[in-house]
């Protein structure tokens, strides 16, 4: 049976093209862009051909707008400290209470470490923003704003152009975190307000350890690393050439079939919730219902717990994810769906399914198989399930 | 993924006794929501003999939740409430091949389940109890941030050593040391507020060592008083408990340089045996046992017993212990564990 991968938001698989192109760069041409001789000339060439082709994903004015980075972590603390150093007289960032990690993870360590005041704006039950909240927030002490493009764990996308021309209105900078929207979304950065965007290869079948920072031109920037002079002295360290190079195709082939991906992945998503809200009953799509990444599907499932459902889907050749506590290590749910006020039942058996181009109508017939199942196993176990297996049942649990 | 034994997917597969005991007249229902486990275990027991003929129950959980809950109904099946009484949450993973260490919290809920099902059978109230300790931040001995917290607290620890050396955490991989030095400081810091400690002995997050502090004259035994227990503000947890008369940890003078023998050997074994007295809880904490054997020059021979011998971690305690004596006499000890003759 062929395995069902639907986790392209942890990662993707690199297209063989992508590794096709990338392959001379390791052992023919492998020489240092920077050198003057032959060797470093033909990667050098290489390089601007990625960078051209990543500009025009993006919609970015220049080429060089465009930072390579190690990947969206780098990307996003790249940013944020930039801000921060460039905009001395403000110490207040704005974000959402739904970022990624390598956002709030870092906004807690400034605000806790470095006398930033950071301000999290919720989201409503279907992950919109608070576009209330955040103009209360906006002020002239604001350094940055930093929303995600797309949630990593919804879908659902933020509306970044208006919330860059608010952040504007104080004179604060804006950046996104596009990890999940660049590959997947049209974007075209030259028509926006967005000062800052950072995007990883990986999400879009590119490899893995290679992102980059879009840094719109005139935007006063510092550096997180300094040494030598490459991508204009504003990310020291030698180029990582094959990646960028694998970079550069991926993009290419991104921007090349964007529009029927986009319509095939809706169609399929579509189909795998209809099909599971259907035959499953009690769960429900998360997210905003409107404004969602095309591939992105999460359904809360519950009264069961999302590791459970994943042990058993990957023992049928299903790969999904969740944002369950157990999967993390950590013991709460997801902070982004708690963020959205899931209840904890539900919370905890939420399933991600992440679609990607490759992804086909057999694929989601087996999901769709073989999902029913699975749940009516593990809430027959479930002492919040009643025999009856209607209704939830009564249990009272001695603490809580 | 997890690194599930082999054990643990075969019972969360393909579980034994999963679902609703009709006839049960005993059960137990433990668990919280927002950790996101749930148990409720079902007992049928006969009043004639007190023994388990059946158990099932009912699991909201992970993996190795569900595999914790039915090993549990394995073992007690057949035995009497008295024997039931006797199993740890250690016998449940024992009985998985193991747990990972996050995921010991599972077994922890199948052992409280038993406690309240036992209860309920024969009508003993239970004590609440809050399994819930915060994010787990030693993941090579498994201890989370409430005992930490606790071990802090109760042993008014200001330093990252002794919080290693009270809890373990931090004594493997060290990668947690970031989160174990914000801890420290953060309770310090809320720890000076309630006026606890001094603010100058408070762990500052980030701060560089303090020097060391030179003696002026002479050297000063230890103050071996313990401190009066400071009763645990919570029950102690289940898994490691914490040594709860502790002894408080008097700054241990520290001789550089100077004369470097202070004591008759008569005295140094005095000042050993008074070190190792006042470590030994930490050593009970963890079930063992040390005591001193001999001192032949700079050795200290020590014999472990209980579940500290063989424990890998022996030396590292060891090597705690050997720092304390060197500092007390003022010299390079090393502390050897040997089997006692």
């Amino acid at each position: 049976m062929t395995p069902v991968y639907l986790d392209n938001n942890a990662t993707t698989r690199v297209f063989p093209e992508v590794v096709d192109a990338m392959l001379p760069y390791f052992t023919e041409q492998f020489g240092n862009a920077s050198s003057i001789h032959a060797f470093g000339a033909e990667v050098g060439g290489a390089l601007r051909k990625a960078r051209k082709s990543l500009q025009a994903l993006i919609g970015a004015e220049f080429d060089h707008e465009i930072i390579f980075t190690s990947g969206g972590t780098e990307s996003n603390n790249t940013a944020i400290r930039s801000a921060l150093q460039v905009m001395q007289g403000r110490n207040e960032i704005i974000t959402s209470m739904v970022e990624h990690p390598a956002i709030l993870s870092l906004c807690d360590w400034l605000e806790k470490h470095e006398g930033v005041v950071v301000h999290r704006i919720p989201v409503d039950k279907q992950g919109r923003l608070d576009i209330d909240a955040y103009r209360a927030a906006l002020s002239e002490k604001v350094a940055l704003v930093s929303f995600m493009w797309a949630n990593n764990e919804t879908g659902t996308v933020f509306p970044v152009d208006g919330l860059a021309e608010l952040a504007h209105e104080v004179g604060a900078l804006f950046h996104t975190d596009a990890v999940q929207a660049v590959g997947k979304l049209p974007i075209d950065l030259k028509t926006t307000d967005i000062d800052m965007l950072s995007l990883s290869s990986h999400k879009f079948h590119g490899p893995k350890g290679l992102g980059a920072l879009y840094l719109r031109k005139g935007t006063r920037f510092r550096p997180l690393l300094r040494g030598g002079h490459q991508e204009r002295g504003r990310r020291a360290g030698t180029e990582n050439a094959p990646a960028i190079i694998g970079l550069g195709v991926a993009a290419e082939m991104a921007l090349g079939s964007m529009a029927e991906d986009t319509a095939r992945m809706i169609a399929l998503r579509d189909k795998l919730e209809k099909g599971l809200l259907e035959t499953v009953g009690h769960c429900f799509v998360t997210g905003d219902p409107l404004d969602r990444l095309p591939n992105t599907s999460t359904i809360a499932f519950e009264y069961i717990e999302g590791e459970a459902i994943l042990l058993k889907l990957n023992q049928a050749g299903i790969a999904a994810s969740s944002g369950s506590a157990c999967t993390s290590g950590s013991l709460e749910p997801s902070h982004v769906l708690r963020a959205m006020d899931i209840p904890f039942t539900a919370a905890h058996g939420a399933i991600r399914f992440s679609l990607s181009s490759e992804t086909t109508e057999a694929d989601i017939d087996r999901v769709l198989e073989v999902v029913p199942g699975i749940i009516a196993s593990l809430r027959q176990m479930s002492p919040f399930w009643s025999e009856e297996g209607a209704q939830p049942g009564g249990f009272t649990p001695a603490y809580a | 993924m997890w690194e599930y034994s082999d054990k643990v997917k075969e019972y969360f597969f393909n579980p034994r006794n999963a679902g609703a005991l009709a006839d049960a007249n005993a059960v137990g229902e433990v668990g919280s929501l927002s950790c996101g486990d749930a148990l409720k275990l079902m007992l049928k027991v006969n009043p004639e003999t007190n023994i388990i003929e059946d158990a099932k129950f009912q699991t909201f959980g992970c993996g190795s939740a569900i595999a914790s809950s039915s090993a549990l109904t394995e073992l007690i099946i057949g035995k009497s409430i008295d024997e039931a009484r006797k199993l740890t949450n250690q016998d449940i993973a024992d009985f998985l091949d193991g747990l990972p260490p996050e995921k010991m919290h599972c077994s922890v809920m199948g052992q409280e389940a038993l406690t309240a099902a036992v209860a309920a059978y024969t009508g003993e109230t239970l004590e609440d109890d809050d399994h819930e300790e915060g994010a787990l931040i030693c993941k090579c001995f498994g201890v989370d941030a409430g005992m930490i917290e606790r071990a802090i607290r109760t042993n008014k620890l200001t330093t990252l050593e002794m919080v290693t050396f009270y809890t373990k955490a931090g004594g493997g991989c060290n990668s947690c040391r970031e989160p174990l030095e914000e801890l420290l400081a953060d309770t310090n810091k809320a720890m000076v507020a309630e006026g606890l400690i001094a603010a100058d002995e408070a762990y500052v997050f980030g701060a560089a060592p303090k020097p060391v502090k030179k003696k002026a004259t002479g050297f000063v035994i230890p103050d071996l008083k313990p401190a009066p227990a400071a009763a645990p503000a919570a029950p102690a947890p289940v898994q490691i408990a914490m040594p709860a008369p502790a002894p408080a940890p008097a700054p241990a003078p520290v001789a550089v340089a100077e004369a470097p023998t202070k004591y008759s050997p008569a005295k140094e074994a005095i000042v050993v045996s008074k070190i190792i007295e006042e470590m030994r809880p930490v050593f009970n904490a963890d079930g063992g046992d040390v005591e001193l054997v001999d001192m032949e020059g700079s050795l200290v021979l020590v014999h472990l017993s209980g579940a500290c011998s063989g424990c890998q971690l022996a030396s590292h305690t060891l090597g705690g212990l050997q720092k304390k004596i060197t500092e007390a006499l003022g010299r390079m000890v090393r502390v050897m564990p040997v089997a006692k003759t």
